[in-house]
Order: C-alpha cells, then structure tokens, then sequence
C-alpha cells in the first residue's frame, strides 16, 4: 500500500494505493498518523479511490484515524471508495463516525 | 456431498497470504460467473476469515492454515477456512458485531461481514485444537458452458 499526502490550508488530504488488508494496516496507520503529526490538520481527507481491496482491518484504521483528529477537535472523511470500499464501509456501518462522500460522478453504484 | 469441482490450499499463517488466499478463491470463483460485486464479497468473506486464523488462532507462531473451495450442486459455492490453533471459548460471543480481543487495531466486523457478505456461515471450534469456519454462497447461475 501506498501514501500520498498533500496539505495546504490545514487540510490534509491523504491518497491510499493498493490493499487495505491486515497486512497493509499497521504500516497504513503509522504512515497517516505521522502525515497528520507533521501538518496538525484542521480536516482530514482519506482518499480511497486507488483502494483496490479492503475488509475490516482497513475500518479498524479509519477508526483509529478518526480517533486521532478527534483529539485536535479535528474533521476527517472518506473519499471516492470503489465499489468493494464503500460496500465493506457501509456493512459496518461506519458511515455513523466518518462520512463518505463522493466528488462528482463518482458515486458508488 | 456431490461436486463439480473442489481445490485445497493450505499454507502459513503469514499475513503476506492474505491476498494469496483470497485472490486464489476469486479465481476459483470465476468460473461460476459471479458479478464484481459477488466476487468483491467472497474475496472480502475470504480475506476477514484468513485473518482471524493469522491474529486470533495463531497469535504467538506461525500455524497451518488450509482452504478448501468447492462448487457444489445448485450453483453453490462453499468455502472452508480451517485453523490447527486455540480455538475459540465462546463462538456467539465471538460473532457479535464489534467484539473483538485484537485490541484497537481490530474493528471486531470480521464476522459480521463474513456473514452479511455470504448466505451461510458456520463456525465450529474447540478451544486448544482449532476452527473451521464453513461459508456458502449461491451464485445465480448465467449463461456459460462448463
């Protein structure tokens, strides 16, 4: 898995690659929670769009994600998942914690 | 119980065999048709059920982890995930949506998914031997030519 960030003003927004599976996750979590160490962000944008697979561990991430802005009274949402993404996200019920929102005709089927 | 067509694979509780094991049983899969989407949820049903035997049955070694799938009658696929590790006290309590003991790196969805993502799921386990974990999934059958 892959990360990409880029941040100006005090939105990070964050581009996962590749597998979000257990073996991906703890390296994801220590890679995203440096990113948001290093520009302290208001807003938090995890861009899921290059996700090619993910299952619970990749929840238990954006959890922990979101419990990390949640101690700077920080925002962080999800962004264009692909289809097995949003169905995986949806099943747990996620949506309750961290919205997902999709950019113009990107909408989950 | 009559088959069409069955593979096994057995290997370590490496968590690099995560997308091993899952991407196997999407080939196998494949030549019962699914859609994208029924073959996103086997590979995820797939995927949380591997990952259970690579944290929970095996926490401190590496064990033997063996999948079984099989192409039954009536377009049923069946898919075995089996563990030689400690088994699990409690199987209700386990599958309760959130409950975990993997701590927070852990969303404690592995089998609420498992379960909304296939038709049947059954766990059977003894503690200080292992768990098999037992899931169905029928695939509407489409147009092909076997």
């Amino acid at each position: 898995m892959q990360l990409e960030s880029a941040c100006s003003d005090g939105c990070l927004c964050i581009r996962y690659t590749g597998d979000l599976d257990h073996h991906a996750a703890r390296a994801a979590f220590r890679e995203t929670e440096a990113f948001i160490d290093r520009f302290l962000p208001r807003q938090c944008i995890l861009d899921f769009s290059g996700v090619s697979f993910m299952d619970s561990s990749g929840i238990a991430v954006v959890l922990r994600v979101k419990k990390r802005m949640d101690e700077t009274d920080g925002d962080v949402f999800l962004l264009n998942p692909a289809p097995q993404c949003a169905r995986v996200l949806r099943t747990s019920g996620i949506e309750r914690f961290v919205a997902i929102k999709f950019t113009e005709g990107k909408a989950a089927r | 119980m009559k088959y069409e067509n069955y593979i096994k694979l057995e290997f370590p509780s490496k968590s690099c065999n995560e997308a091993l094991a899952r991407s196997v049983a999407g080939v196998f899969a494949s030549q019962m048709d699914p859609t994208m989407e029924e073959l996103g949820d086997i590979k995820t049903a797939v995927s949380e059920a591997v990952t259970n035997c690579i944290v929970h049955a095996y926490p401190d070694c590496i064990g033997k982890i063996l999948m079984r799938c099989r192409i039954l009658e009536e377009n049923r696929l069946e898919i075995v995930i089996r563990d030689w590790g400690c088994g699990i006290e409690d199987v209700a309590k386990a599958r309760k949506p959130l409950y975990t003991t993997g701590g927070e790196e852990r969303s404690g969805m592995g089998f609420t998914i498992m379960e909304s993502f296939m038709d049947k799921l059954t766990v059977r386990s003894t503690p200080g031997e292992g768990t098999s974990v037992v899931m169905l999934r029928t695939l509407p059958r489409r147009v092909r030519d076997r």
